[in-house]
């Protein structure tokens, strides 16, 4: 594992940004900003004629850090640590976890426990209880 | 010019998650790892990025649905279902799971796209079979027996 410092006032800021990328969304386009359906629709069966909109979305998520490294001349750093068999497990387990509980961390952990759904409170107590039981299992059960 | 608007927006959430240190796997890994807490290296940064995120949306959205209508579009979507059924419990704990293992959550996966990693396209590839896979599965006849009539109030 890599250390990584605490830095409470530059993700309480980040946060509030991702909040208001989320309340932006809800006034343009009327919908949760949930990363997880937005990117899940990108893909068939196409259920409304929102495609164009959501292709532009997540790749404003993929230009971000292209604009922090034009305006800033780096990135801060990123650690992956996980092997390939592990990042295609992590992405299978994920990618199908967060469509079959209708949503993820944006989606339930922000928009929804803001809006004070039940479900959303409960899925978000779920995913960050599983992550934490995942990682302890991961590197403390050896 | 809608879709420029949500191509902005991408954008703010995407310098959200990298100012907030969430597009870095070893940080959202480390405050996962309330086991590391004896020895000093919990990351406690994660929850001032739900804090920080919540705090914006609760006071945000309560202003955004006081409006007749959203700017681009005829009317509000959202989710109204209160139920607790076997699907709000077992996604999020296989969703869980995966987020332990890489550390990498559905936004912040697309965004470390952006930084030029192979790590991170073999998680999204991945990620988006999963998702696809989620969708077929339950769009399946068996799966889809019973469903809610559309509401006859709807115009």
């Amino acid at each position: 594992m890599v250390a990584t410092s605490f830095t409470p006032m530059a993700s309480l800021v980040g946060g509030a940004l991702i909040g208001l990328a989320a309340v932006l969304l809800m006034w343009a386009t009327g919908r949760v900003a949930g990363v997880s359906g937005i990117a899940a629709r990108l893909f068939p069966p196409y259920e409304d004629g929102e495609f164009a909109g959501r292709l532009a979305f997540v790749a404003g998520l993929v230009a971000a850090p292209l604009l922090v490294r034009l305006a800033t001349g780096s990135l801060p750093p990123q650690t992956i640590e996980a092997g390939t068999v592990t990042l295609i497990v992590g992405g299978l387990l994920t990618g199908f976890g967060s469509v079959w509980g209708s949503g993820c961390t944006s989606g339930h952990g922000v928009c929804g426990l803001s809006r004070l759904s039940p479900r959303s409170l409960v899925a978000t107590v779920i995913f960050v209880a599983a992550g934490m039981a995942t990682v302890f299992v991961m590197r403390h059960w050896s | 010019m809608a879709i420029l608007i949500q191509f902005v927006i991408g954008l703010i959430f995407g310098l959200g998650l990298i100012v907030s240190g969430m597009s870095d796997p070893a940080k959202v890994l480390n405050f996962l790892d309330v086991g590391g807490i004896p020895a000093g290296t919990w990351d406690a940064s994660l929850a001032f990025v739900m804090a920080g995120a919540v705090a914006v949306t609760f006071i945000g959205f309560g202003y955004v649905l006081r409006r007749a209508r959203p700017f681009f579009a005829e009317r509000f979507y959202l989710p109204t279902r209160r139920d607790i059924d076997s699907r709000i419990v077992a996604g999020p704990a296989i969703f869980g799971i995966g987020w332990g293992v890489a550390g990498f959550c559905p936004g912040p996966a697309l965004t470390a796209l952006g930084f030029g990693s192979s790590s991170a396209f073999i998680f999204v590839a991945a990620m988006c079979a999963g998702m696809v896979l989620a969708r077929f599965v339950a769009n399946l006849p068996s799966l889809t027996r019973f469903v809610a009539p559309a509401d006859p109030l709807e115009t």
